[in-house]
């Protein structure tokens, strides 16, 4: 027995010997419930194929205060190796400069080969100005149109490709007993992606890629003011329904079967298919013919994970690691149907594809297929500061100019007015 | 008549000294601090500051929804005050009359006492939920369509019934210990002048209520004001949209989710400006009605 107690204590003493010589690394992360789930899962996939490094997951909050805790940390020196940042908080850690390590330098670094098959509209999004990829495109969904099969059928129309087609087949869904359209997101799907859809610009210096000095909004424009006027419109007539800033709010009537259509993301594509009662599918997100003949692709949601700097050079091999790792075809493909997320590189597309998982889930090609439509000069993304309050101000007009308290004209005076001042206010930081 | 004397006479400075570092600590530095960065810009990350004078206090006051969220804040302070010392008052005079059962009827109406801003926040949000919500549905009954998230002031007002119900409790204790310290005698002597109980109420117990009654308005009008957050927070859902807010909750909102700590500093000095203004007028104007006993 005693044998058996010193082997075992030996055995004991050895593994935890191999365990120190491990070299560990952290991630922050705001992805919780089941993206919680899934993003363990990939962390513990990424300890067992090797055993050098050991990566532990921890779950921050949301996403504004996972980057909040960032900086906190990193101001106190402390900081994670790796963090998630969503992108509207993306120009505020690409511009804080030093303070992360581009994911391309940090790969070639340590020694392994950049990818090259990344999908044009995930990568383009947290590169900088020359196109080196910055952040590591992570979770990362578009804008498409779910809609709800029985309801279509029922009012005997097609899904829409253009708005133009939306307004001919609403009132036959108002008909038949339904709100005919809701949307989850209106600045990321009816500003940003908007402007990308049809190929307007949307800020100057290159959509605010060129630098934060002198970076104004674009927005108050005839192409999305009257797109606006047709929502509001809508709304007044029954033919699109508002329930305010929350994502939830909006997907509820979806789910229950009261809306017929929703905007909503291509990640969103895992939770309908658990909480949706009814057969649903997906289609692109429209555009407004009389703008543009041909659609342009939408960029993308969702965050990217960022190398912090200020570590010792073998953890930032070990994020190198895990950054190789990730974008490599399985994981991504895992990812892919755990969550919805559209994988970020054409190899793990067709990975997926070969597996035959689009012929069972149709639906779930829609989001990256719209990401690989033809691109324009406008649709790489943007890069503006402050933007999580630029946001709350779009929210807030647009908000305004549905319950009738401002017109379309006044609610983007006010959206370009304040925007820009926001747009100065944070480039006199990034100055200092 | 035997006076109390320290020995030294920095004996009483050194029994001092333990409260007064928790002050500079906890209030002092953080306020030099937060007046000292409202007249620069920050980079979040490395902290460094570009000077910038007074542009984050323009900028703040301003802002199209300044005015919108300071008139807001007054309005709300103004009626979660009143209508959680009224109804509070009201539950004690009622539990202070019942002479059977009175235990069960006191804890009951303390019972919410108990529950965390954040948990009356989320009862909140689903009793007034804009789709499942059973008030939004008993309300529909007398035709208002009520759409809290969606509509400016129906959100307001679900906030203030949230707000004004879960202070209820504390002032009801208060009132309820401050009748229950009224000589019986007094009241005695009182039935037998005035036969009516509203008029009793209204010129001797009110009146000598009024300590504790002052005593409430303050720390009620700091309630409504600072201490509202974390419902304001969890009924919005993080997510302002064109919903009301308070000036701390817009703080908060700057600093905090946007990373914009010069803007965000300013702001907190003006309402610690107007909140001292606020002390000093109460003090001045009403206490001199209040008499102690």
């Amino acid at each position: 027995m005693w044998k058996t107690l010193l082997a075992a204590s030996a055995l004991a003493l050895t593994t935890a010997a191999a365990q120190a010589e491990k070299i560990e690394i952290e991630l922050w992360h705001a992805m919780g419930g089941a993206l919680g789930e899934a993003t363990n899962a990939v962390a513990e996939q990424f300890n067992a194929s090797q055993d050098k490094y050991n990566l532990t997951p921890v779950y921050k909050g949301n996403y504004e205060e996972t980057l909040t805790a960032t900086i906190a940390a990193f101001r106190a020196g402390e900081q994670p190796n790796i963090v998630q940042v969503f992108d509207a908080g993306a120009a505020t850690i690409i511009g804080a400069e030093g303070a992360v390590i581009p994911a391309q330098d940090l790969i070639e670094n340590a020694g392994f080969e950049f990818g090259t098959d990344y999908i044009p509209g995930v990568a383009n999004f947290y590169a900088d100005e020359n196109g080196k990829m910055v952040g590591m495109p992570f979770n990362s969904s578009t804008p498409i149109l779910y809609y709800n099969v029985e309801a279509l059928e029922e009012a005997g129309v097609e899904p829409p490709t253009t708005w133009e087609e939306f307004q001919e087949i609403a009132p036959a869904l108002k008909e038949a007993g339904y709100v005919p359209m809701a949307q989850s997101h209106l600045p990321w799907i009816f500003t940003e992606n908007f402007m990308s859809r049809h190929n307007l610009q949307f800020a100057t210096n290159a959509n605010g890629y060129e630098g934060a000095e002198g970076t104004e909004l674009l927005i108050n424009v005839e192409p999305i003011k009257a797109h606006f006027t047709a929502v509001k419109e809508w709304i007044d007539a029954g033919l699109f329904g508002y329930y305010g800033t929350g994502w939830g709010d909006n997907q509820a009537p979806f789910e229950n079967g009261e809306v017929a259509m929703w905007l909503g993301s291509s990640g969103s594509f895992g939770g309908l298919k658990q909480s949706a009662d009814f057969e649903f599918s997906a289609t692109y997100l429209p555009y407004w013919e009389a703008v543009t003949e041909e659609p342009y692709n939408t960029f993308i949601g969702g965050a990217a994970l960022f190398a912090m700097s200020g570590q010792p050079e073998e953890e930032n091999e070990a994020a190198a690691a895990f950054f190789q790792f990730l974008s490599s075809p399985e994981p991504q493909v895992f990812w892919h149907k755990e969550t919805g997320y559209v994988p970020i590189t054409a190899t793990a597309y067709e990975l997926a594809k070969a597996e035959g998982y689009y012929d069972e889930e149709p639906a779930a090609e829609v989001g990256i297929n719209q990401l690989q439509q033809p691109g324009g000069d406008w649709t790489k993304g943007y890069r503006m500061g402050f933007y999580v309050q630029i946001r709350d101000v779009m929210n807030r007009e647009y908000g305004r100019i549905f319950s009738g308290e401002a017109t379309v004209d006044e609610a983007f005076g006010i959206i370009e007015e304040e925007g820009n001042r926001l747009l100065e206010r944070f480039a006199q930081t990034q100055s200092g | 008549m035997h006076k109390a004397q320290f020995q030294s006479p920095l004996y009483p400075y050194l029994l001092l000294l333990p409260q007064m570092a928790i002050v500079a600590v906890f209030f002092l530095w953080p306020s030099a601090e937060a007046v000292r960065s409202s007249f620069f810009l920050q980079d979040p990350f490395f902290g460094n500051e570009t000077f910038v004078g007074i542009d984050n206090y323009t900028d703040a006051v301003t802002r199209s929804d300044y005015g919108r969220a300071a008139w807001f804040t007054f309005l709300f302070t103004v009626v979660v005050t009143f209508f959680s010392l009224g109804i509070a008052l009201l539950l004690a005079v009622a539990a202070d009359n019942v002479l059977r059962g009175q235990g069960p009827y006191k804890t009951l109406l303390m019972w919410v006492y108990a529950i965390a801003p954040p948990v009356a926040g989320l009862i909140g949000i689903m009793l007034f939920d804009q789709h499942i919500g059973p008030i939004v549905d008993f309300v529909a009954l007398f035709g208002w369509d009520m759409r809290v998230g969606v509509d400016y002031w129906d959100t307001g007002i679900a906030m203030m019934i949230v707000a004004t119900w879960k202070q209820i409790p504390v002032n009801f204790i208060f009132f309820l210990s401050g009748l229950q310290s009224i000589p019986k005698g007094v009241r005695e002597a009182a039935s037998i002048d005035n036969p009516s109980p509203s008029g009793r109420f209204w010129t001797i117990i009110f009146p000598l209520l009024a300590p504790t009654s002052f005593f409430l308005m303050i720390i009620n009008i700091t309630y409504a004001f600072f201490e509202t957050f974390g419902i304001v927070d969890v009924m919005l859902k993080g997510e302002p949209g064109n919903n009301p807010v308070t000036l701390v909750y817009k703080v908060f909102l700057d600093g905090f989710r946007g990373n914009d700590l010069g803007g965000s500093s300013a702001q907190s000095v003006i309402l610690m400006v107007f909140v001292l203004a606020l002390t000093i007028i109460q003090f001045r104007l009403i206490e001199r009605r209040v008499h102690y006993t």
